[in-house]
């Protein structure tokens, strides 16, 4: 064939939009010694920007590069083991 | 081989059955449920071996075969009217992703008021969508084609879903001998399945993100237009594969019925135009008039090729349309027109708005619209109206 398929598709690759991280207005910070480990957080986080750490003392990490702070962890958070506070 | 009695939707059933498809999903509604039904009959019997999907809704039976199909599958849904209206959005998701599927539309009228005769109003809504379009004349063409369609939408010249319509109760719910091909012949005729990428477990592919430059977004859209031109080429290939061995064929993009020594052209597509083929023959046994029919077989892509050629040096062209867009005129008319406009050819050729919602349209009715027609433009070598509506007859 001599004209290329053009398609609408692309390989998921991290950052692609930048840091988008800049965009937060309120930060989440995580208190381990509140963490029942139920995963929510982790589970609703509309960007995966929470990974977990399975056998490590503190049991998720933000990412602070791509976290939006939206908020939505420390709803979910049955222990308020996340809390939001103004950016800066 | 072997003749058997079937209803234009259990020809298409059949058709589904012999091509292999592994997924179906549809949303009842007249008159093309008995498509779905016949085939979950034969899931439940054994003969088929495919997943049958219930859904809602057709926006969602179409989502999900779009789903099946991506994953790598030969997929079929079937809908009509008000139907494929409720599924418009998937068709563009469709065809701009490229994914080969076939759908078969039982075209009928759209409301208001309630109907559920033919009409060709809600296949030509999907006109720019970027599905192949053929309409089928009768239920051998119906099973014919609708494997056919699976060989040329998943070729890699064109990647682009494929729908065959049949209107409504006069193929859906009429008895025909229907010759059956062999499994063996079509598993000959048909390869397995190709498309431009699969979706699998352990390879993230992101499908219809925002493109950080339109212009590549463009391309897509001029792709799909390029892969359309490509298609006409494919169908004549497919048409004379099936000849060789099958031992049938319909023609490619068009039929033309009597043409060779033909002054005045009949256009039209659908059922009905089997009915054109006995005005045809009624006009020149009876009165002697040089009258073709050209049957356009595939209303995407478009055969402007085909109609130029046969229109160049006629002396009139009718186009027969059971669809309209108002205050332009037919579907299929437009088309006509643009084709012989963009070569320069400048037969008359008057457009007839009939038969929408059912209404009953006879061979004798068309014959005397040609008749009327072709003094017509004899007498003043124009004709006074280019768009006619015609009732049927008294």
């Amino acid at each position: 064939m001599s004209d290329e398929l053009v398609l609408p598709l692309a390989k998921p690759i991290i950052g692609v939009s930048g840091r988008t991280g800049t965009w937060r207005l309120q930060k989440p910070t995580y208190d381990s010694s509140k963490c029942i480990k139920c995963r929510l957080c982790w589970l609703y986080c509309p960007d995966s920007v929470i990974d977990l750490n399975e056998d490590a003392a503190s049991f998720i990490t933000i990412n602070y590069d791509y976290c939006k702070g939206c908020g939505i962890c420390s709803s979910v958070c049955p222990t308020k083991a996340i809390t939001m506070s103004p950016e800066g | 081989m072997a003749l058997k009695t079937l209803t234009g939707n259990y020809a298409i059933a059949t058709a589904v059955k012999l091509a292999r498809v592994k997924v179906i999903s549809a949303y009842p509604i007249t008159p093309q449920t008995t498509i779905v039904e016949k085939l979950s009959e034969m899931i439940e019997l054994g003969e088929l071996e495919a997943d049958m999907i219930r859904v809602e809704s057709e926006h969602s039976a179409l989502a999900a075969v779009y789903g099946a199909a991506s994953g790598g599958v030969r997929s079929f849904t079937a809908t009509s009217s008000h139907g494929l209206l409720y599924m418009h959005e998937m068709l563009w998701w469709v065809a701009g992703a490229r994914i080969p599927i076939v759908m078969a539309v039982v075209s009928r009228t759209i409301g208001p008021p309630w109907n559920i005769w033919t009409d060709h109003s809600d296949v030509m809504d999907h006109r720019d969508t970027g599905w192949l379009i053929t309409f089928v004349e009768n239920n051998q063409e119906a099973l014919d084609e609708t494997i056919k369609l699976f060989r040329i939408t998943e070729d890699k010249r064109v990647y682009l879903p494929g729908i065959v319509a049949l209107d409504a109760f006069i193929l859906s719910h009429t008895t025909e001998p229907v010759d059956v091909p062999d499994q063996s012949l079509v598993d000959a005729f048909l390869p397995p399945r190709e498309q431009p990428y699969v979706f699998r477990a352990g390879n993230p592919l992101v499908l219809g993100n925002i493109p950080r430059d339109l212009k590549w977004n463009m391309r897509m859209r001029e792709d799909v237009h390029k892969a359309m031109e490509r298609a006409k080429k494919v169908i004549e290939e497919a048409d004379h594969l099936w000849e060789k061995i099958v031992g049938r064929r319909h023609g490619g993009l068009t039929e033309c019925y009597r043409c060779e020594d033909a002054k005045h052209f009949m256009i039209g597509v659908g059922a009905w135009v089997g009915d054109m083929k006995e005005a045809v023959d009624y006009l020149r046994d009876r009165f002697g008039l040089r009258v073709g029919l050209i049957k356009v077989r595939y209303f995407r892509p478009f055969p402007s090729e085909d109609i130029i050629k046969w229109l160049n040096n006629a002396a009139s062209a009718v186009v027969f349309d059971r669809s309209i867009s108002p205050s332009v005129g037919g579907p299929v008319f437009i088309e006509v027109l643009a084709s012989l406009a963009s070569a320069g050819v400048r037969t008359p050729v008057r457009g007839v708005i009939a038969g929408l919602a059912g209404v009953d349209v006879t061979h004798e009715d068309l014959a005397n619209v040609m008749l009327t027609s072709i003094s017509e433009v004899e007498e003043l070598g124009a004709f006074k109206q280019n768009v006619l509506w015609f009732y049927g007859g008294e």
